[in-house]
Order: structure tokens, then sequence, then C-alpha cells
């Protein structure tokens, strides 16, 4: 049996560990309501902008924009939004797993598709699998602005233009709820299935529909993969604050039983004591 | 007066929404000039100042990358970015245009030269409209 200095010692120290988890888990849960709040920011900007994308393309069918054809596919990217550090319970290994299933069964080499990486996790786990990694951003802040990943979401449609691969999938963590949340594939480009979201309406297009198709497609592109940052910012902070949680209530059913077992002993001690003294006094007489 | 709505509209949220009398805007094809009941039109921005004029009053929204879609009865900007007179931050402004500057006259490679000539519109606009004169 542990003596009772040892056992008081893991009482403190798990103790200490489940004030830094219970801590965790409240910044989790502040830094989550700040990440919906910008993801509801964006739903007006994203809704506007395929409001207009859907009701060109649907005008005319003359506009149409290398961003939007289906070229045979050499090259495939994959674009995985993972988080930056760990305790986030299976929030980046979910997503992992998933894009290396997906990888497996889809191609047999890997000359075949190349990963672009959000998250410093994902990039170290590819980067260790010896995949080519085009691109990545890491140590994006916990609420990302625009400005944060425009550089890399340019890249990322920009090289696509540039015919370096022929298509783009997206991986992240869709949130659904505060204990939910849901892996999510999503084509990316080239824009195949631009649906309109309320009533469209024939505009004038000032020079032309194809002028204003290069301008926009990229600027949609770019926003469906900022969406997915900001959805995946808001399922990490989840995950984290679900994991955090997890952490604290385990750290105090551990106290608990510490806390019997600690003063089992300290009972245990006291009767050996007072049978020594009886048994000395019997001893003297 | 008439008047016409105006929805300004960013990834990081909206920035400007309001009723006003007119709305001029600078597009790729040049200076365009809104009023109400204006015909269903959509044009990409250019980087420079969205003017909008409220009774006698005009207020100066500064713009970077987007387009203008214009409805009978509203418009709206959706831009990369966006931002009021009031919080452009000023300092940020003219610490990037004097860093694109310098970039400008080091000349390295074709790419740079494009991404700092950018850079420097856009903070020269932001300046601009910070301190009014358009």
């Amino acid at each position: 049996m542990a003596s009772l200095r040892d056992i008081k010692n893991r009482i403190t120290s798990t103790k200490k560990t489940s004030q830094i988890t219970r801590a965790m888990q409240m910044v989790s849960a502040s830094k989550l309501n700040r990440a919906e709040m910008n993801a509801k920011a964006f739903v007006p900007y994203m809704a506007k902008i395929q409001d207009v994308v859907a009701s060109i393309a649907a005008g005319s069918n003359d506009a149409s924009h290398p961003m939007m054809i289906t070229r045979p596919v050499k090259k495939t990217a994959y674009l995985v939004i993972t988080s930056d550090r760990g305790l986030v319970g299976g929030y980046n290994s979910n997503i992992l797993r998933t894009v290396s299933n997906k990888i497996r069964e889809r191609h047999a080499s890997k000359d075949e598709f190349v990963i672009l990486c959000i998250g410093r996790k994902g990039r170290d786990f590819f980067a260790k699998q010896g995949m080519t990694i085009l691109d990545s951003a890491i140590a994006l802040p916990d609420h990302p602005s625009f400005a944060d990943i425009k550089e890399v979401t340019r890249k990322a449609v920009g090289m696509f233009s540039e015919g370096a691969y022929d298509e783009v999938y997206m991986y992240y963590n869709h949130f659904v709820s505060a204990i939910q949340q849901e892996v999510t594939e999503t084509k990316v480009l080239p824009l195949t299935d631009i649906k309109p979201t309320g009533a469209t309406s024939t505009y004038e297009f000032d020079p032309s529909a194809g002028a204003i198709l290069e301008v926009l497609l990229p600027q949609y592109a770019e926003s469906l993969i900022f969406g997915a940052v900001l959805d995946g910012k808001a399922s990490e902070h989840a995950a984290s604050m679900t994991a955090m949680k997890s952490a604290t209530d385990n750290a105090s059913e551990l106290i608990d039983g510490l806390t019997l077992s600690y003063n089992r002993a300290r009972q245990a001690a006291i009767t050996q004591e007072i049978t020594e003294i009886v048994g000395g006094a019997a001893a003297l007489e | 007066m008439k008047t016409i709505t105006v929805n300004i509209v960013t990834p990081d949220g909206p920035v400007y929404d309001s009723d006003v009398s007119m709305v001029i805007a600078v597009t790729a094809s040049g200076e365009m000039g809104v009023l109400p009941g204006h015909i269903p039109t959509v044009a990409p921005l250019g980087i420079g100042a969205v003017r909008l004029k409220k009774d006698n009053s005009t207020e100066l929204v500064a713009v970077s990358g987007g387009f203008l879609e214009i409805r009978p009865e509203k418009v709206t900007i959706l831009a990369q970015s966006a931002e009021r007179a009031t919080d452009i931050d000023v300092a940020r402004a003219r610490e990037s245009a004097k860093r694109a500057e310098s970039l400008l006259q080091a000349k390295k490679d074709e790419v740079d030269f494009k991404r700092a000539e950018l850079a420097l519109k856009r903070a020269m606009n932001r300046i601009n409209v910070y301190e009014g004169n358009i």
C-alpha cells in the first residue's frame, strides 16, 4: 500500500491538473462563442456571393470560366484543415484518418496527389508520411480574419488555375453542436454545382459576364475555404472544450478515489498506533 | 427624396448598412454613380473609395477587391476588405505604404513587384479615405 505522503502528493498534483484543465475548458468555451459569432458574420457574405455566381452561371450560357470546367484529373489536391495544437480530443485524428483512408482508396502512387495544409498537426502528419505538401499555413490566430488566410487561399486557387492540379478537395470538421463535429469533404474546384440560395434575378453586366466571373470565381472559391476555416475553428474550440471537460471530470473521479484510500491509510495508521500504545502499556504492567 | 439601401459586406462581417441617396463607386471600367431605381447590374470593383451621399453629407468607405451588385432598391457591395473612414488604422496604412514603396524601389522579380504595387495602392486608398481627400 502506498504511504500516506505518496497519496497526498498524488491528490495535490491531480488537483492542480484539474484546475488547469478546468481553466482551459472555460477559455475554450469563450473562444467557441467568438468563433460562432465570426462564422455567423460570414454567412451574409457567402450567401450573397453564391447568389450572384449562381445567377450569372444560370443566366448566360456563353459565360464559362476555366475554374468551372472539369479537366481530366491527373493530379488531385487535398486541402486539410486541422488545428495547430493538441488537447482537442479526436479533432485532428478524425480528419487525418479520413483523409488517409480516402487517399489510399483513390490513389496508387504518391505522384497522383498533393497536400495543402492549414494547421500544424496536419502538416506534421503528412510530412511524416512522406507526402508532397505544396503549401501550408500554420499558427493562425484563434479568430482568423480573411486577411490571415488570404495568402494560402490565393495560392490554392492560383495553382489550380495554373494547372498544378486538376481538382481540389477540402476536409474540415463541420461544427454541428458543441459536442458534435463532423468530418466533411467538399469539392472546392472545379466549381461545378453552384446552387442558388434564393430567387435569382437577371443582371446587366459591366463590362461583361466573362470579366465578372474572372473576378468573382476566385473570390468565391477563396470564400469557400475561408468559410471552412471558420467552421473548423469553431469545431476546434468545441472539441477542445469537450476534451477538457472530460479531463476535469476524470480528474475529480481520480481525486475521489485517492481521497478514499488516503483516509483508509490514515485510519489504519491510527489504529496501528493505538494497538502499539496499548500493547506497550500492557507489557509494562 | 428617394433613397436606396446600401449594404457593404466582407468575409469578416457587415461593415455598412443604411439608406442613402446616391452611391458612387470605382468599378473596373470607371467611376459609376448609382441612384435609386437603377437597372439590376453587377460590376467588379477596383481598389478605391465608395462615396455614399446622404442629404448634404458624404461618407467614404475604403474597399478593395470585390464587386457591386445593384438592384433597383438595393446596392450590395461584396469586398474582401472594407473600412469606414473612422475605422481605418492610419498608422498601419502609412507603414504598409512605406514598406511597399521600399519594395518597389528594390525592384526584385515580377510577382513581388505587382504585389507591392497593389499593396501600395490599397494603403494609399486607406490614407486618402481617412484624410477625406477624394
